[in-house]
């Protein structure tokens, strides 16, 4: 049991999904503030503002569930889930495995030139949403989140 | 400068006509859109040394040229990047890219930015398929080249190479706007 408490939480692995999944977390009814993060390993802002979904990732009683959406290819999967064991990812990830790329962007956010990092936050209860295509500064996310409430 | 930076930017939508630019080419050159007197249009490509999806599509960029340049739709390819933002997208970087991978172009450096801005690109690779008319190039598709990134044999949709050919035809072009997942632009620090 002691080994148990002194370890700390495994990483989570990638779950290789198709568009399919996402829509399912965009048409949620769910009371949970969903926020959905777009990166890739290979983008240095992205792994740059991880930390920050994390950080809000780990505040269970803020009523939010992160979602990071990994976009590099389905076959560096095993890039991927290296990557997060390294820097110990807790939350959800989904490898979006749909490389006809134009035919989802807009249902993500129409505003979405298709740059990443990019962040989707809806409020599943009023309907309404933030996006941002930029890196989050600090206390970004907390801010647009409360302006959803 | 700021004014150009803030809020919602211009952007050239279809249909538009461009305004002319003068850039730095890899050999040191300045090349301008309007040196293309007897062009029928151009296939303007915002690209970069750095990222994934540039190295994905370098060698289908210089297909495209080659395919096109005779057929009076030349590949003129320009680095947007900020190198303080991107070391790896700087002038010299950019002129061993080209000799590198023998670039049959211009690969022209947007060192104020300007002209993505005024293009509205915001991604790399970033395409704009021009058609000339008298003498303005007007906007005739905005968007990605294909529908696979990662495997151009696997690409089921070819929206560049289905634009300038029915712009070659005559014909109307059929998908005029497309989005792909890409790196954003590396723009100065405002």
């Amino acid at each position: 049991m002691t080994f148990c408490f002194l370890s700390a939480a495994t990483a989570q692995k990638a779950i290789v999904v198709k568009f399919d999944a996402l829509q399912k977390i965009l048409e949620t009814k769910s009371d949970q503030i969903q926020v959905i993060n777009f990166w890739a390993t290979w983008c240095a802002p992205c792994v740059k503002e991880l930390p920050l979904l994390e950080k809000l990732n780990a505040q269970k009683d803020l009523n939010t569930k992160i979602t990071l959406i990994n976009l590099d290819y389905a076959d560096k999967l095993d890039k991927v889930n290296e990557f997060m064991a390294r820097k110990n990812i807790q939350s959800v990830v989904l490898l979006l495995d749909d490389i006809d790329y134009n035919s989802w962007i807009d249902k993500v956010d129409k505003s979405w030139g298709g740059a990443i990092p990019a962040t989707l936050i809806i409020n599943p209860r009023t309907g309404k949403r933030k996006f941002v295509e930029k890196e989050l500064k600090e206390g970004e996310l907390e801010n647009l989140i409360a302006e959803l409430k | 400068m700021a004014v150009l930076t803030s809020g919602s930017p211009l952007r050239y939508e279809i249909g538009d006509a461009v305004a002319d630019f003068k850039l730095k080419n890899v050999d040191g050159k300045m090349v301008a859109l309007s040196d293309y007197t007897a062009a029928k249009g151009a296939i303007i490509i915002f690209d970069c040394n750095t990222c994934p999806y540039s190295r994905a599509y370098n060698d289908r960029i210089i297909s495209l040229n080659k395919k096109y340049s005779e057929k009076g739709f030349p590949v003129i390819a320009i680095n947007p990047n900020d190198p303080q933002m991107s070391p790896g997208d700087s002038y010299e970087e950019n002129v061993s890219r080209a000799k590198e991978k023998k670039y049959d172009f211009p690969y022209l450096m947007d060192e104020s930015q300007v002209v993505a801005r005024s293009f509205g690109a915001t991604n790399t690779p970033h395409v704009f398929v021009l058609q000339k008319n008298g003498s303005d190039f007007k906007v005739a598709y905005i968007g990605t080249i294909d529908n696979n990134s990662r495997d151009a044999s696997s690409a089921s949709k070819k929206y560049v190479e289905d634009a300038v050919d029915a712009l070659i035809a005559g014909q109307p072009v059929s998908t005029k706007t497309t989005k792909a997942i890409g790196c954003g632009i590396k723009w100065k620090n405002s």
